[in-house]
């Protein structure tokens, strides 16, 4: 008889199986399968750079090397499309089948999950630090860099360091105008930016269980800002119906043991969350939406990895109806792939932000991190639905960022100062 | 390896758009992105900092994007040696993978003022302030990560064991 396994977290279960063994401990160093490793147009140069410079001729698989060059499409200048023509030669040589250009590409971690590229019990590794979000489908995901990328597309395996688990557990229902985005935030305001370094995080409790795939992808991108290697939340009926008709590969459903080890266990009671406001420079500067005072915005946001989705796009719509964006305050909407820009022109919500006086962006991360599309001038600040607020990260060094929901961010348009959605509908 | 060179000194949570902002990540020529090292943090840093000089920091150093473009641009900008009380892990990762050679310390960071010399010996994870006396221990790194660094980072381990190449 084999011995009897020790009760394993979902992350050291998928983490097991893909390094070929029963059974992963905190701390140990594995070399794993990867089924999906992702670069973009900033990452894989550097990755394909090396991969080329070590003497490599092919991927290890066709169908699994990512490439997705979104952070400065449409290509935003020469050396820009420099970068850009390296992933598209690239990827024609090697002839991969994942690589979007054009009106196919979207953000990278909207855009797979979507596809179905990315499935639930999948080890995803991504030169891009919010790689994390596809643990919202149950996937384990983590972000590496260039060179780890390098390794993965030769030999379709990385070395990882199993680590520890963090659980959150969320009580209660959510409260009005609050998601996935105020969870994450309030979690990051209570642990730091670095309270869950090197560590899992884990999410359930019965707010997750009623919790929408789009709202779970949002928590799961933001566990970097913790620090986190990944994030996630156990598959379940949610899930089911959001793979079903996309996923490409067969997918496997894992989930905790009972017993399993955290290293931490906090609780939250979802009646106290409120929506929340991320001040500068830090995701871990929170605040509750009714602490934060009068402050004047002359740019909002509304996109990104975090909350550039269905979800976020409806919520948006549904403030912005019949309204319009406050003078002085530019409101920037991206929606986050094709589908999810052709489903918002379907469902009239374009009628809605032209109207309201949003410029309508194509799909890309742009204003995110300062690239385009959106670049802050010094002594100004902006709204953002997007995940970081570091100085200088959507622009001048002397600008500030505020992140926020999909629905405050709304609000905030329309009253061109940070504004709880209540005050506009 | 033993190293040795002026500190320069930053606070906690230095974060990857600080030590290259994304304006400049439109290119992977190391030597551009040098030029641009911890700008936003202090823009004359790149013109200062002198060859084989040490980076000091308080927790959590290289948090943020997973872009290898931070570590490169450090490198490049001529600094030998980067010592934190933590580093967020990505950044940790790059660094041990692209070969640049950190330190994780409690107490060093602490004693150590930008202009104080200092000198690491990374194989015995010794850091000593020469211009206080003082002298720490860093925490240890692991052996397969040792490894890396030996074989001159990730892909020339991947060579050398020949595993995956095709």
């Amino acid at each position: 008889m084999s011995p009897k396994i020790r009760p394993l977290t979902i992350t050291e279960k998928i983490l097991a199986r893909h390094a070929g063994v029963k059974e992963v401990t905190p701390g140990e160093l594995i070399n794993a399968e990867v089924d999906i490793a992702l670069g973009n147009d900033v990452t894989a140069p550097i990755a394909i750079h090396e991969f080329k410079r070590i003497g490599a001729k092919k991927v290890f698989n066709r169908n699994k090397v990512v490439l997705v060059p979104d952070h400065f499409t449409p290509n935003k200048d020469i050396k820009s499309a420099n970068q850009c023509k390296i992933l598209h030669d690239f990827a024609k040589e090697q002839k991969l089948t994942h690589y979007y250009e054009g009106g196919e590409v979207g953000v990278e971690h909207a855009l797979l999950p979507e596809k179905g590229v990315v499935v639930p019990g999948d080890l995803v590794i991504g030169a891009d630090s919010h790689t994390c979000t596809y643990g919202g489908l149950g996937a384990f995901s983590t972000g590496v860099g260039s060179t780890d990328l390098a390794a993965a597309m030769i030999t379709g395996r990385l070395w990882f360091k199993v680590p520890e688990t963090m659980r959150f557990v969320f009580k209660g229902r959510l409260n009005k105008w609050v998601g996935g985005k105020d969870l994450i935030l309030h979690v990051i305001g209570e642990i730091g930016v670095d309270g869950a370094l090197y560590r899992a995080m884990e999410f359930t409790g019965p707010a997750i269980d009623n919790l929408g795939m789009d709202s779970r992808l949002a928590m799961c991108n933001m566990a970097i800002e913790a620090g986190a290697k990944s994030g996630i939340i156990a598959p379940d009926k949610i899930t089911r119906a959001y793979v079903a008709g996309r996923a490409e590969r067969p997918y496997k459903f894992y989930s905790s043991d009972e017993g399993a080890q955290y290293c931490e266990t906090l609780e939250y009671d979802c009646l106290e969350i409120e929506p929340k406001v991320a001040m500068p420079h830090l995701p871990s500067n929170t605040k509750n939406i009714s602490e934060v005072g009068k402050i004047t915005i002359d740019q909002v946001v509304i996109g990104s990895c975090t909350n550039g989705r269905l979800e976020d796009l409806a919520v948006a719509a549904r403030i912005l109806k019949g309204k319009k964006t406050a003078k002085n305050c530019r409101l920037i909407i991206i929606p986050a792939t094709p589908f999810i820009y052709a489903q918002a022109m379907k469902k009239g919500w374009f009628d809605i932000f032209l109207k309201a006086g949003a410029v309508i962006s194509p799909p890309t991360c742009g204003p995110c991190l300062g690239g385009h599309m959106g670049v802050l001038a010094a002594g100004e600040r902006a709204v953002a639905t997007t995940n970081r607020n570091f100085i200088g990260r959507m622009g001048d060094v002397k600008s500030e960022v505020y992140l926020t929901n999909p629905a405050v961010a709304a609000a905030t348009a329309v009253k061109g100062r940070i504004a709880h959605p209540d005050e506009v509908v | 390896m033993k190293l040795k060179g002026n500190a320069w000194k930053f606070g906690a949570d230095v974060d990857t758009d600080r030590i290259i902002p994304a304006r400049y990540l439109n290119t992977s020529d190391s030597a551009e992105l040098a030029k641009h090292c911890m700008e936003d943090e202090d823009p004359a840093f790149a013109a200062k900092v002198r060859s084989g000089d040490i980076i000091a920091a308080d927790k959590n150093f290289g948090c943020g994007s997973s872009r290898e473009h931070a570590p490169i641009a450090i490198k490049a900008a001529g600094v030998s040696c980067v010592i934190a009380k933590s580093f967020a892990r990505i950044f940790y990762r790059n660094a041990f993978n692209m070969g640049l050679p950190i330190l994780e310390s409690e107490d060093a960071p602490d004693s150590i003022a930008t202009g104080d010399i200092v000198a690491v010996d990374t194989a015995l994870g010794e850091i000593t302030n020469v211009t206080k006396g003082l002298r720490f221990k860093a925490r240890p790194i692991p052996p397969f990560m040792q490894g890396l660094v030996a074989a001159g980072g990730l892909l020339e381990f991947i060579k050398k064991t020949g595993v995956g190449l095709n």
